[in-house]
């Protein structure tokens, strides 16, 4: 389905501390990548170097066998991100707020698939309620509805999905990243959620924490 | 990308229309800071006449300044921004998306409100067009060199005072420049020059600014 993503000999240094380095990893559709480890060891800063958020102190991520700060929006209209932050207005509905953000990230999705993109995520009846008065576990459900809309998109990075879900919106986010390794998707993800997604293709990456 | 200007525009302003209390201190800033004048310097028309260009300039920029902050503050902090920078459209036109929603937030209400306020000045009618023509076309200015100082300053602590450091050496000439129009044209030697300046100054700041707010931004972010 897709060129693949490569990471190759990375070096992360935040404020005096080398968070990891020498890291290299290759991800092809259908592979499913749990970047494991403690608190502070790095696994966000990994996401966004991956992302190209940030910048490594050294090596350099691929994408099709071109740097990923070079291709710049060519690479980003294949990615699909979703990091700590929920990145939803407080003023808006989840409906609107998923509009915006699916716009944003370049996927066309009219109005009825984004009410069946939260309804799928359990948000059925809240839609149109300002975000400001959704409890912490539907907000990450309203972000995490993205996923519904980005089938299309062949990479997944996703930084904690699982924080504040329950158990069936945890059992939902799954399916969704199971469903896109079949389709030949990839996602690389963090969790702290002890879990067997259970998709051919599961890999895991450790980061010790220095 | 069409669209996602677009979409982003009218999104700020359905934010700035259901949390109006900000987009109406900046308002309220300028008409107080302008009606103060006249009640401070006194009555005589003639003095009034010559100052009022420059009040409303001044004025405009100081309320410029104040809503500088948040130009990105709040997408920064809730995440949003981070998704624009992954987004599928350059990060340059999306900050010229959100320079432009603000100056229609915070810019001009105070491009149409200034005529009132320019009664109390007793400001002739016939120069009144010059006045407003240099606002309109300066008040854009400021809000595109502010994007840059807002960019640069995101996420830092005391933000506020350095951005106010930052953007007001490249403030002056734009004031110089916008207050000297009404005033040429009140000497008789109409103000076209100024505004074709600003016209140049308008054009420029809206090819560079945005790009160089952009990279300011993956700076910040980072």
């Amino acid at each position: 389905m897709q060129t693949p993503l490569e990471a190759i000999d990375l070096r992360c240094v935040r404020g005096e501390r080398t968070l990891f380095e020498g890291l290299s990893f290759t991800l092809e559709g259908g592979d499913l990548l749990r970047i494991g480890g403690p608190n502070g060891s790095g696994k966000t800063s990994l996401l966004r170097i991956a992302c190209g958020l940030l910048e490594p102190e050294s090596g350099e991520v691929r994408w099709g066998g071109e740097s990923i700060l070079r291709l710049k929006e060519e690479f980003w209209v294949r990615l699909l991100y979703i990091g700590h932050a929920n990145a939803l207005k407080d003023d808006m509905s989840a409906v609107e707020n998923l509009g915006v953000a699916s716009t944003l990230a370049g996927i066309v999705a009219d109005g009825r698939q984004v009410a069946e993109a939260l309804v799928r995520l359990g948000l059925a009846g809240r839609e149109n309620l300002p975000v400001r008065v959704l409890s912490q576990g539907q907000r990450r459900r309203a972000a995490l509805a993205r996923l519904a809309l980005g089938a299309a998109v062949p990479l997944w990075v996703l930084d904690e999905p699982f924080t504040a879900l329950d158990a069936k919106a945890v059992e939902n986010v799954q399916e969704l990243m199971r469903g896109h390794v079949s389709r030949g998707g990839a996602v690389l993800y963090t969790t702290h959620h002890e879990a067997d997604i259970g998709a051919a293709g599961s890999r895991r990456i450790d980061l010790a924490g220095g | 990308m069409i669209a996602a200007l677009r979409c982003l525009i009218l999104r700020d302003l359905r934010l700035a229309a259901r949390r109006s209390s900000d987009v109406l201190t900046v308002l309220l800033f300028f008409v107080i800071v302008v009606s103060l004048f006249p009640l401070g310097v006194g009555p005589d028309p003639k003095l009034l006449r010559t100052v009022a260009p420059g009040v409303l300039w001044v004025a405009a920029l100081l309320a410029s300044m104040l809503a500088l902050g948040r130009v990105f503050a709040a997408d920064h902090a809730d995440g949003t921004l981070e998704q624009m920078m992954l987004g599928a459209t350059p990060l340059g036109v999306i900050v010229a998306a959100k320079v432009l929603a603000h100056w229609l937030i915070t810019g001009l209400p105070l491009v149409l409100i200034s005529p009132v306020l320019a009664l109390q000045f007793d400001f002739s009618q016939d120069l009144l067009g010059v006045l407003i023509l240099s606002l309109a076309l300066g008040t854009p200015i400021l809000s595109l060199i502010g994007a840059i100082g807002a960019a640069l300053t995101l996420g830092l602590r005391g933000a506020g005072a350095l951005l106010s450091l930052l953007v007001l050496p490249l403030y002056v000439p734009v004031l110089i420049i916008g207050a000297g129009a009404a005033d040429a044209a009140a000497s008789g030697l109409g103000g076209t020059a100024q505004l074709l300046l600003l016209g140049a100054m308008l054009i420029v700041a809206g090819v560079f600014a945005p790009w160089a707010a952009a990279a300011a931004l993956r700076i910040s972010v980072e």
